[in-house]
């Protein structure tokens, strides 16, 4: 783990060890005796309060310290496990994560360290080092080490004393310093870490105690464990010896895995920027191919094209990461809804393998948040009224994921209540989004839940649940340029779907111009494009429709849209674009053609303006905009309101 | 002006004039609209010959194009549109001033349109003055001081104070 910061290697593998503590007291509530699960948040305990030592998180050391000792008699048995042990453990696993994001209120520590004490009736703060205890990998007669820290440990913040002391902590240590290694004195380089030590551990110490000391340098570092062997079992030596010496063979284990490499995303934003700039360069290189007939120059090009188009894809698959991590996150939040509304809610997850761009699975965490709340809070009914219903006491909340073409698609269902169409009828009536009493398919009623005028209206009442801030829900969706449906059975559930591009870096577009400047069209949205006939022009002017194969279709004419001031083109073109459910015709001077675009964010001057999802440069070194296909459709919506009301 | 805290964002680019121990400040100088304006030096990333610049529509007028820089997407500002000068249309001298600013939490680059830019200078905090409340044609919270400088008086516009509403509107009008 060579990162130049020290405290932020030690903070990424912190979080990461709060995780995997969260994970396994998330399991521990249900499997309340699990030895393997209470030894796991023990280790994650105790390694988190020696490296937070190490690096200088002496509050973090101090208060982990308190947690473990109390962790500890769990695991010797001398305390039996309770959820509320557990929920106060996890509270105290959020503290310790403020404490290394420096936001931690430290009254709190306090009071998780108080009921901590009364669930565990711990008369003083536990002694400060594990009491060895038989787990598997341990050595009746203790351990004999050969170390060697990486020579730049010092410089990367190791303190190498501390780490000493720790190992010392384990048991009966004695310590012999090898100084075979240290050059004379003016080959000396002062922060280079020369020496090695031999030592001896005895006692009834498990071998992974003595990774866990040497956790934040055990990839680089020499280490050899050899068992300490009593005289009387010496027969067994051999047999031991084989088994139990391990010379840091991590890294050989890990390359039959795999081998991990981490690197900072903003490493990997970095050369998605190159690549992009090389399929912006090899496309303008392809043209000026194109333009000329020689051969050679052109499968020249060709092959650059090839290679660009092949790096570009292996790039993109660097930046995929399993849906997982973000599924896991609301096994927490499921756990902590389900005490708060005191209803026994499971979390079923499917299809954790399906990848997503990293940064779209950052941006779905908030709407998904707020969709597994409602589910939670609203939907799933308390265990009373389901059993009345004939439905199982716990209701089940169920996320999914599955790919499907160049999308993920991401479901959200429960077990609960589903949606009231009368109540959606009633209230969409009131707020007059519909006109009393017409008729609407279920997916257009739905489809009003979204609605931005639904949900503020004042007075929102619970309507089974949905409501409040669906349209905030659906904005966001439609930033990640996705989509989400909803279904729903009452009395047996509702699900929401979410369509999600696999990554924002790359859109296949639609090059278009508008008065004198030129405009990208996501590809995935375009349904057709037509003419639009001088004849049809000049009969569309005094309404905004089209008829198209029979369908009316209504237009926006870019260019007023767009104020251009460059005079039309005699033969204006439609590109026909949709959403899921609704077209929308958009006019423009020039169908330039298809072109593969490097989305970049607009600057926050200009992200506001809704029209425009981001923008991309040209060929030519030009910029062009990339329009957001789903706000122009609602804005040609809006213009004729398909609901027959007046906007 | 007051000491009024105009910025919420501890970083922010800061209403304040950062003089050096000898009262000295270094700036670039460049002219719009007949005035002359100075940018602290070590805002400035670099200066640009005027480029193929996109129009935003729908943009504010303060900040209502884009161009390609080095392969960012960099918005273009003219402060005509702060100091409510009549647009005019770009010269051969005109040139655009990358900038680098903490506005809203976040470091942005910022172009600024330039008439003609002129050398770095170091201006002296005991040739300035605050601006004038009254007699003057612009919003008084744009202007941090008024240096004189040779002939010339240089107006040290307030960045966070112009841009900020502007981010503001931005993120409104969604």
């Amino acid at each position: 783990v060579t990162v130049e910061d020290p405290t932020t290697a030690f903070r990424v593998e912190a979080r990461e060890l709060l995780d995997q503590i969260e994970q396994a007291l998330l399991d521990l509530a249900h499997r309340l005796d699990d030895a393997t699960l209470i030894d796991l948040v023990f280790r994650g305990l105790h390694t988190l309060k020696g490296s937070g030592a190490m690096f200088g998180f002496d509050s973090l050391a101090s208060f982990t310290h308190h947690i473990e000792g109390a962790f500890d008699r769990v695991r010797k048995g001398r305390v039996r496990a309770t959820p509320g042990l557990v929920a106060t453990v996890l509270a105290a696993r959020d503290h310790m994560r403020g404490l290394i994001e420096g936001d931690a209120v430290p009254a709190e520590g306090e009071a998780i360290l108080a009921r901590l004490a009364a669930s565990v009736d711990l008369p003083d703060p536990a002694p400060a080092a594990p009491r060895p205890h038989a787990t598997p990998g341990t050595s009746a007669g203790g351990w004999r080490l050969s170390f060697r820290l990486p020579r730049e440990a010092l410089a990367h913040g190791t303190n190498a004393l501390a780490l000493l002391d720790e190992l010392r902590a384990l048991g009966d240590c004695t310590l012999v310093a090898r100084r075979d290694t240290i050059p004379a004195l003016d080959q000396l380089a002062e922060r280079d870490c020369l020496i090695g030590w031999e030592a001896e551990l005895r006692g009834d110490v498990p071998r992974g105690a003595i990774d866990d000391v040497f956790l934040f340098v055990l990839e680089d570092m020499e280490l050899t464990v050899t068992p300490i062997v009593p005289a009387e079992t010496a027969s067994a030596v051999a047999e031991l010896d084989r088994s139990g010496t391990e010379p840091v063979a991590r890294r050989a284990v890990r390359a039959l895995q795999g081998e991990l490499v981490r690197v900072p995303a903003t490493r990997l934003d970095a050369l998605m920027d190159r690549v992009g700039e090389l399929v912006i360069a090899q496309s303008r290189l392809s043209q000026l191919a194109g333009d000329r007939h020689d051969l050679l120059l052109r499968s020249v090009a060709e092959e650059i094209e090839r290679l660009s188009a092949d790096l570009r894809d292996t790039m993109m698959v660097l930046r995929m990461v399993p849906v997982a991590n973000l599924f896991g996150r609301f096994r927490r939040l499921v756990h902590d809804l389900a005490r708060e509304t005191g209803k026994a809610i499971a979390l079923e997850t499917a299809g954790e393998s399906t990848e997503i761009d990293k940064t779209v699975g950052e941006r779905l965490f908030d709407p998904l948040v707020h969709i597994v709340r409602n589910a939670c809070d609203h939907g799933l009914e308390d265990a009373a009224e389901r059993v009345a219903g004939g439905k199982p006491a716990t209701g089940t909340v169920r996320l999914a994921a599955h790919q499907a073409g160049g999308a993920a698609v991401i479901t959200i269902s429960d077990d609960g209540r589903g949606i009231s169409r009368e109540r959606v009828r009633a209230k969409a009536e009131a707020s007059g989004l519909v006109a009393p009493g017409q008729a609407l398919a279920d997916a257009d009623l739905f489809a009003l839940i979204f609605h931005p005028g639904f949900s503020t209206a004042a007075a929102v009442t619970n309507l089974s649940g949905r409501g409040v801030g669906m349209d905030v829900v659906k904005r966001e969706i439609e930033r990640l340029r996705g989509t989400i449906a909803l279904a729903s059975i009452e009395g047996a559930g509702t699900t929401i779907t979410l369509r999600i591009p696999l990554t924002l870096a790359i859109v296949d577009g639609l090059l278009v111009r508008v008065g004198a400047e030129r405009y990208v069209i996501p590809l995935a949205a375009v349904e057709e494009c037509v003419e639009l006939s001088a004849e049809e022009d000049r009969r569309s002017l005094g309404r905004s429709l089209i008829t198209l194969r029979d369908r009316l279709i209504p237009f926006l004419r870019l260019r007023e849209l767009f104020a251009a001031a460059a005079p039309p083109d005699p033969y204006q073109k439609i590109v026909v674009v949709a959403t899921a459910r609704e077209r929308v015709g958009l006019v423009v001077d020039q169908i330039i053609g298809s072109h593969q675009t490097v989305v970049k964010a607009l600057s926050p001057f200009h992200q506001g303006i809704g029209t425009f999802s981001g923008a991309t440069i040209l060929g030519d070194g030009g910029v062009a905009l990339i329009l957001d296909v789903a706000q122009l459709v609602t804005r040609g919506q809006q213009a004729e309101p398909p609901l027959g009301q007046a906007a | 002006m007051s000491d009024h805290p105009a910025n919420l964002v501890a970083n922010d680019a800061t209403s304040t004039i950062a003089w050096d121990s000898h009262g000295e400040l270094e700036v670039l100088t460049f002219d719009v609209g007949g005035e002359s304006f100075a940018v602290e030096a070590v805002l400035v990333r670099e200066i640009i010959d005027l480029l193929p610049e996109t129009r935003v529509p729908g943009a504010s007028a303060l900040v209502d194009t884009m161009v390609n820089f080095r392969g960012r997407i960099v918005p273009v500002a003219d402060l005509r549109a702060a100091f409510a000068m009549p647009a005019a249309r770009p010269t051969a001298d005109s040139r655009i001033v990358v900038v680098e600013l903490m506005l809203g939490g976040e470091m942005l680059l910022l172009g600024l349109r330039g008439d003609r830019v002129h050398e770095v200078a170091t201006l002296a905090e005991a040739s300035s003055e605050e601006a004038p409340s009254i007699g003057m044609r612009w919003p008084p919270a744009y202007v941090r001081r008024l240096v004189r400088w040779r002939d010339d008086v240089i107006v040290l516009p307030d960045l966070a104070a112009i841009f900020t509403p502007a981010l503001a509107s931005a993120a409104t009008a969604g």
